[in-house]
């Protein structure tokens, strides 16, 4: 049986130019540093959060080739626990997003070496299933303040001087985190690992055959991409002040699927375009009742049937670059 | 009136007989459903190498339908569960044919995908329509009322359920392993082109068995419509715990399936009388364990 492999390179294609990258990245982190003062900076930091999470999500599908449906175990978790340690515990925020990361990174762990012990579709179906448990002890556990969430969480003071109460400040710090996020990411994808990732998402027979324990491989890409989906649900939850059951259920899973097939599967900055396409639409859509689930299910329907490299991956295909 | 007892082990709880049989009748009545939800998963997987995300919100489809049949044309229980799995099969039929008969060639995960689409959809629609509170669906006269078995009471209903959902469960097994038609079908999953090298319609037959599993979706949701309130959201909470117990019994088997399903539900009740806080989770964790003893699932083979 071939691995499950999403497929984003036209093989007859003439030679990728170079380049590519270090314009989108300019153009994206001139558009970071000025979206404060022309938009809500809320929204943007929510933006950032979900570009995160949709980034760490990709760097599994996109690179190993593994369809998580069960991300927003980590996004979801990490936002509780995050909530909990800086409200009743009184840690410092930047404590507690690694907190929440590393509950996160403990979750991934486990789940992580359940998944892979199956290929394909029944990764996907196991991802999820475990995802759901987490759910309904997310819905049963004391402090998660079930139906409620937990609410207030105090933004504190980062390293003891940054006032993250101040909106700017706040922005900033989430747009550091981000970004660090982001260049971890495309470090890891550059990176020795990182081809044999892609080995794996080829020919995953091939890559055992030449010697590489892909379980390993896999495993690691599972829970890094864990940990920092991790680390964008409890930047959430000190940006938003709170944790809510929507983050940790099935929909909030669904949802970085979306954001990550949109923006395109596999590419850099697919997910980040993704997120700022779909909040943006939730938000203009936030009157209209259940039509944000409608919008979201077409979209997936279109992006599959019609174009399944993405906005990004279709851009990048048109001019020959690598985005 | 007698009581079990569990091992001290476990806690040593103690409950009424009545109320143990109570959730095990609960159990098999669940189990009906996700014997039939994961035999209909398993024959469109066979056919069509996708998983149907979407079966829950066919599920759904099939009790709003049969809602939608009682409220505008009075037509009530028995017509619905005729009318309501065509009906749904049919919207299946073109789902397929003008969508997912393009997806075969590419990696099964689009399948996923766009069925989730579909579901997404679905729900979507129903929700704005009709709210996600639930809605009642009033009990057929002729399976009100019920027998007392004297150590317990068995609602008429549900043994229909519980009876209706064994025999489609196994008259599909039967189709599938004992006909010629399904040896067709057995052929053409291992090797499409050789089937169609014979002179058999393979591309219908796919779309014909969507159909087929879409409608068993539909038929149970008709069956779910009395018990459960009909919700826009009943489908994908079931769906989920489908998923798991597809993983438990492989999805290469038929009986597996039906065996797998009905255990489950059984399981699932008991541990709702001695473990109640644990009910809603035992499922996933079963999946958990058999994951790591059994990798490959308690009926599946190795790939």
């Amino acid at each position: 049986m071939e691995p499950a492999a999403i497929e984003q390179k036209d093989e007859s294609a003439p030679a990728i130019r170079a380049g590519g990258v270090p314009v989108a990245f300019a153009i994206m982190l001139a558009l970071i540093a000025a979206a404060p003062f022309v938009t809500y900076p809320l929204f943007v930091m929510q933006v950032l959060c979900f570009a995160l999470f949709a980034c760490a999500f990709n760097l599994l599908i996109g690179y190993v080739g593994l369809l998580s449906f069960g991300h927003a175990l980590y996004f979801g978790w990490a936002s509780y626990v995050c909530a909990h340690t800086a409200k009743v515990w009184g840690l410092p925020p930047e404590l507690a997003i690694l907190t929440g990361a590393a509950f996160a990174c403990g979750c991934g762990i486990v789940a992580g070496s359940l998944a892979i012990r199956r290929q394909g579709i029944y990764f996907a179906m196991i991802t999820l299933a475990l995802a759901q448990m987490m759910y309904f002890f997310a819905l049963q556990a004391k402090f998660t303040g079930g139906e409620d969430g937990i609410q207030g969480v105090p933004r504190g003071k980062m390293f003891g001087v940054l006032d993250l109460g101040n909106e700017l400040v706040m922005y900033y710090v989430t747009a550091a985190i981000f970004l660090t996020g982001f260049l971890l990411i495309y470090r890891i994808i550059h990176s020795p690992f990182g081809e044999v990732l892609k080995a794996i998402r080829e020919n995953e027979a091939r890559a055992i055959s030449l010697g590489y324990k892909t379980d390993r491989y896999k495993l690691m890409a599972f829970v890094l991409s864990a940990t920092l989906a991790g680390v964008a649900g409890a930047t959430k939850a000190i940006v938003l002040q709170q944790a809510s059951l929507t983050d940790v259920n099935w929909p909030m899973s669904g949802e970085v699927v979306l954001i990550a097939l949109l923006g395109g599967l596999g590419t850099l900055f697919g997910p980040v375009l993704g997120a700022l396409i779909i909040l943006a639409m939730q938000y203009k859509l936030s009157s209209f009742g259940e039509w944000v689930l409608v919008a979201q299910g077409a979209i997936f329907v279109l992006c599959v049937l019609l174009f399944r490299r993405g906005i990004v991956g279709e851009i990048a295909n048109f001019f020959r670059i690598r985005l | 009136m007698f009581e079990f007892c569990l091992p001290a082990i476990l806690g040593g709880k103690c409950i009424p007989s009545a109320a143990l049989f109570g959730q095990l009748l609960i159990g098999l009545i669940n189990g009906s459903f996700y014997a039939l939800l994961s035999l209909g998963l398993a024959v469109i997987f066979g056919m069509l190498n996708i998983i149907n995300f979407a079966h829950g919100a066919q599920y759904m489809l099939g009790a709003f339908t049969a809602y939608l049949l009682l409220q505008l044309t009075g037509l009530g229980y028995w017509p619905a569960l005729v009318i309501a799995p065509i009906v749904v099969g049919i919207t299946g039929i073109i789902v397929e044919r003008t969508m997912l008969q393009w997806l075969y060639k590419l990696d099964h995960l689009y399948g996923l995908l766009l069925t989730f689409g579909i579901a997404l959809i679905l729900e979507g629609v129903v929700r704005n329509k009709y709210g996600s509170a639930g809605l009642p669906y009033t009990l057929p006269d002729s399976l009100r009322g019920g027998q007392n078995l004297g150590f317990m009471f068995l609602p008429n209903y549900r043994a229909w359920v519980i009876g209706a959902s064994l025999v489609v469960c196994f008259g599909t097994w039967f189709i599938i392993e004992r006909t010629r038609l399904g040896a067709y079908l057995r052929a053409a999953t291992e090797n499409p082109t050789l089937v169609r090298a014979f002179g058999i319609n393979v591309p219908r037959m796919i779309t014909l068995t969507y159909g087929f599993g879409v409608a068993l979706a539909a038929f149970a949701g008709v069956m779910a419509a009395p018990i459960y309130n009909v919700s826009p959201q009943m489908g994908s909470e079931l769906i989920i715990v489908v998923f798991a117990v597809v993983v438990i019994g492989g999805m290469g088997s038929i009986l597996g399936a039906i065996f797998t399903g009905f255990g489950l539900g059984v399981i699932e009740g008991l541990t709702k009388v001695f473990f109640p806080e644990a009910s809603n989770t035992v499922i996933f964790v079963i999946m958990a364990i058999v994951l790591l003893v059994r990798p490959a699932g308690l009926f599946g083979r190795r790939a």
